[in-house]
């Protein structure tokens, strides 16, 4: 059970020298309490499992420390950090049973064989595996496997942290589910401090309440799940969550009004004059766009397509050059392609060099 | 994967069964026919029925007595060579390099005595054992112990054994260390998080991953050293006496040596029939242990060869941990 | 964590138990007899080339490289060759009696060479191939195109099958999808089986001795020429032997990339 502070934490494998652009997780620093769930949320490559590795121990920071519980634990081996981890791949001991495979770090620390076996009864209930205590874990299917290594973990009354490497990549998809509602009720259940990572974003929105999106080695947004999908801190996060993604357009800024193609959306808040050099942007996201049929007044669109995601459909259209995904209202019938489009000022925001600008009042 | 039931696939197998067929059956017909048979010479064959295949099993004949004494040296020689080169081979493969030329450079010597012809190793221990001009023979009499494999039983056999050690412990440690690289990083890093010590994470982890490899290696080890043939005959001939006589051994005295062919025959055969079931245990124990993989998917890849480059399979396993 | 304390010792220990008698048969190789005979010496103190340049000046002696040679290579391609639809068909299909097939080939893998010396003997001499490199490739045969079956097979099966409907879709016929897209998908497994065809027909003795005496004798078996009256000729003989690790240490150094991967097939 702890607290985790990042310190200035930064890793480059090919060594400290190494340019900074190159580095694969850039300098970060930020502070997880004791007893969260957070997701590590991004696409291949954007150096979460490098973050994950560090924390754990696998790998040793180029930069910076690591604190748990106040306490700089860098320089220690993972075997003294005290955390537990779920790898993508589940790590089972073939030749144990169930049984055998939870009690393996128990052992391996010399606690009492009494102790042990309590426990190994208490976790195996907890995570339903009871049942299989005396199989070959290596009969098993793959999520009571994940169950397993996740086990190993927990078994210990004193890990620190537990996480998680993408680990339902090998799931089911209808096993997803489950397991995933399990782990929620474990984190409930245990307070213990979680970290999952994973580029599925449902995953990390549904797994976590605090989300870290990362790109290209650096830290872009934390926060919780509404606040990353309401006020997207850049444009990638705007991009990368929700489906289909936020859109993002060009647009000339002053004030509180946005103009795109020549026509004027007025915006919730003052963002004066923004500084000349860099691009301008808005963005919105799709729910918060209403295709109407072509009124006077409106920003004219193109309907190329309809997408009909169950209960709710999607327009895909197209403003001049500017593409746009936007919410068909119920009873909407299109009158052949043209179309125009309702903004929700609350929901427009203004991005400079992809970075979120705050307007004044 | 189901395989697909095609007999059209016949056609397919059918220049392997006839190359094979005709250097296996055709052979074998004639052992079988010689072995019912006695010769004087001048290709006059009188017929023997099972007289041969008795007097080889009736230790108190002549013929059986040296199959027998033969077959009880190279028993033992076998389980010599088995607990010295599997425990041996083992500890090699796991104190090879990590990374690095030094990998490259190690596998290459490793390699080199198997791509050795077989009468050469013989000769190579020939000349390294002999007191007058050998390395190891002249310092062993020089530090005052008295070695002579041509002479001594005892050397011979330490010879010879020391020669096979020499010869095949690189297959075995070759395959493990083939079975060690194929364990995924994570498991290691899981043993490091579960706090187990070196020797856990070798009974843990390492031995069972190499438990097939091994299986492959004991077997061919035993198979190989049964049928030994060259290098004893090279070193010490068989001899001295007849200490190193191996089955191989008197069996070509027999064949080649005397033209007995009825013993000869007789002798192939019942020789041939023990390899034959150890190689069918094998073989069964082997599919076995297959069908066990199937039924564990998450090791299944372990011991497949990856798909040649560009065809991955489209899916979640990304190539790397694919070996999971 | 995955190599044990003391691994630099253990492996130097090893490689030099692996390397010594070798040296030995190569700094012999480059004494003269006299010197051999006469003192011990750790390296040679008057090198000579004499003997390595009798080997390749003497016919009877370095045609005895090029039979080996010969047989080596035309054995080697036989299995592929004809190892390769086979493989295939294991790979691919079910069909009648083939499980008990693929044991039966592998059984002859096991086979003792010594029990087949004398029956190939009269049957070679009866088809009258006796010494011809043709016999000692036919014969090598018996234990190499099992072997490259069952590793040919293992590396077709690592072939998605999509593959095959996909080409056959495309209106491939079946011998141009084999060579065209098959082959050359699995060539590193087909460097692989060759690399141990050519070691075990290189290596083996016994089978090639018996079927040839004069025209296609192997260097192996010209090496015990070095016994004549005058006692033994050991600078010849230790020059010949090495000469005879030289293919196999080049092959190896080819595929030394390859090695662990071969082996790791499990299906040596």
């Amino acid at each position: 059970m702890a607290r985790i502070d990042l310190v200035d934490l930064a890793h480059s494998y090919g060594g400290n020298a190494a340019p900074p652009e190159s580095f694969a997780l850039k300098p970060v620093t930020m502070t997880w309490r004791q007893g969260g769930a957070y997701a590590l949320l991004g696409p291949s490559g954007c150096g979460k499992t490098t973050l994950l590795n560090l924390i754990s121990g696998i790998v040793t920071p180029s930069r910076g420390k690591i604190l748990f519980n106040g306490k700089d634990i860098t320089p220690l081996s993972t075997q003294k950090r005290n955390i537990a981890q779920v790898f993508q791949f589940p790590v089972i001991y073939d030749t144990m049973t169930v049984g055998q495979n939870l009690a393996f770090p128990l052992n391996n620390r010399g606690v009492p064989k009494a102790e042990v076996e309590a426990r190994v009864r208490q976790i195996a209930d907890l995570l339903d595996l009871t049942p299989y205590l005396k199989r070959k874990a290596t009969r098993l299917t793959a999520d009571a496997k994940q169950k397993i290594s996740l086990g190993r973990g927990l078994v210990r009354s004193d890990v620190a942290a537990v996480l998680f490497d993408e680990p339902l990549t090998v799931i089911d998809p209808e096993l997803k589910w489950q397991l995933r509602s399990k782990l929620k009720a474990l984190h409930r259940e245990l307070d213990l401090t979680m970290i999952y990572v994973t580029h599925d974003q449902t995953e990390a929105l549904t797994f976590a309440d605090t989300v870290v999106v990362m790109h290209d080695g650096r830290v872009v947004q934390s926060g919780t799940p509404a606040e990353l999908f309401d006020k997207p801190a850049h444009t990638f996060v705007g991009y990368f969550i929700g489906s289909p993604g936020m859109n993002i357009v060009p647009a000339e800024v002053s004030g509180r009004e946005a103009r795109i193609d020549g026509h004027v959306i007025s915006l919730r808040r003052n963002y004066g004059v923004l500084p000349a050099g860099k691009k301008i942007e808005i963005g919105v996201r799709p729910e918060f766009v209403d295709v109407s049929p072509p009124t006077p007044g409106l920003l004219s669109a193109t309907i190329e397509r309809i997408d009909d995601l169950g209960r709710i459909q999607f327009a895909r259209v197209r403003v001049g050059d500017a593409k746009f995904a936007a919410r068909v209202p119920p009873g909407f019938t299109a009158s052949g392609n043209s179309a125009g489009l309702i903004f929700d000022p609350a929901h427009v925001h203004v991005y400079a060099d992809s970075h979120l600008v705050e307007g004044g009042a | 994967m189901d395989k697909i039931v095609n007999q059209k696939a016949w056609f397919l197998v059918l220049p392997v069964f006839l190359v094979v067929a005709f250097s296996a059956i055709l052979p074998l017909m004639t052992v079988v026919n010689y072995s019912m048979q006695d010769t004087f010479g001048n290709n006059q064959f009188f017929w023997n029925g099972v007289g041969w295949f008795k007097e080889l099993l009736d230790p108190s004949t002549d013929l059986g007595g040296r199959f027998l004494a033969s077959l009880g040296r190279n028993l033992l020689f076998s389980a010599i060579i088995l607990t010295i080169q599997v425990p041996l081979g083992i500890v090699v493969a796991l104190s090879m390099p990590r990374e690095g030329w030094s990998v490259a450079a190690c596998l290459v010597i490793l390699a080199l005595p198997l791509l050795i012809p077989w009468n050469v190793v013989g000769t190579i221990w020939q000349i390294f054992g002999r007191p007058d001009i050998g390395l190891l023979g002249y310092t062993l009499n020089s530090l005052g112990i008295d070695y002579n494999y041509v002479s001594n039983d005892f050397d011979a056999w330490v010879t010879v054994i020391v020669m096979d050690v020499w010869h095949w412990t690189s297959l075995v440690a070759l395959l493990c260390y083939a079975g060690l690289k194929s364990i995924p990083d994570a498991y290691y890093q899981a043993a490091q998080i579960d706090g187990a010590s070196r020797w856990a994470v070798f009974r843990a982890i390492q031995l069972p991953k190499m438990n097939r490899v091994l299986l492959i290696a004991v077997l061919l080890r035993f198979m190989d050293s049964f049928m030994i043939y060259t290098e004893p005959f090279v070193v010490t001939g068989g001899g001295p006496g007849n200490s190193t006589t191996f089955v191989s051994i008197e069996l070509v005295k027999i064949a080649l040596g005397q033209f007995d062919l009825g013993k000869a025959a007789a002798l192939s055969l019942v020789y041939n029939l023990i390899i034959l079931i150890v190689c069918w245990v094998f073989y069964t124990v082997m599919t076995n242990a297959g069908a066990e993989r199937k039924a564990a998917p998450e090791s299944e890849a372990a011991l497949e060869p990856k798909p040649a480059a560009g065809l991955k399979p489209v899916g979640v396993l990304k190539p790397k941990e694919g070996v999971a | 964590m995955h190599s044990i304390p003391g691994r630099r010792v253990i492996m130097a220990l090893f490689l030099i138990f692996l390397l010594l008698p070798i040296y030995w048969l190569v700094n012999m190789s480059f004494k003269t007899n006299s010197e051999i005979v006469s003192t011990m010496t750790l390296w040679p103190h008057t090198p000579t080339l004499q003997h390595y340049r009798r080997i390749f000046t003497d016919e009877s002696w370095y045609s005895g490289y090029i039979n080996s040679l010969e047989y080596v290579v035309l054995n080697t391609v036989i299995s592929i060759s004809v190892a390769l639809p086979a493989a295939y068909a294991f790979s691919r299909y079910r069909f009648l009696g083939d499980k008990h097939l693929f044991f039966w080939l592998l059984s002859n893998r096991m086979a003792p060479a010594a029990v087949y010396a004398l029956p190939f003997f009269n049957l070679y001499s009866a088809i009258g191939l006796f010494d011809t490199p043709w016999a000692v490739a036919l014969a090598h045969c018996i234990f190499n195109v099992p072997l490259a079956v069952w590793i040919l097979e293992g590396f077709v099966s690592g072939v998605p099958r999509e593959i095959d409907e996909t080409a056959f879709l495309d209106g491939y016929s079946f011998p141009r999808f084999f060579i065209k897209i098959l082959v050359p998908l699995i060539a590193s497994g087909i460097g692989v089986a060759a690399f141990f065809c050519f070691m075990f027909s290189w290596v083996e003795l016994l089978l090639a001795r018996t079927l040839t005496s004069v025209q296609a004798k192997p260097i192996a078996a010209i090496m015990t020429r070095t016994v004549s009256a005058a006692g033994m000729d050991w600078g010849l003989l230790a020059a010949a032997g090495v000469l005879t690790i030289i293919p196999g240490a080049l092959v190896i150094w080819f595929v030394r990339n390859y090695i662990a991967r071969g082996f790791a097939l499990g299906r040596v």
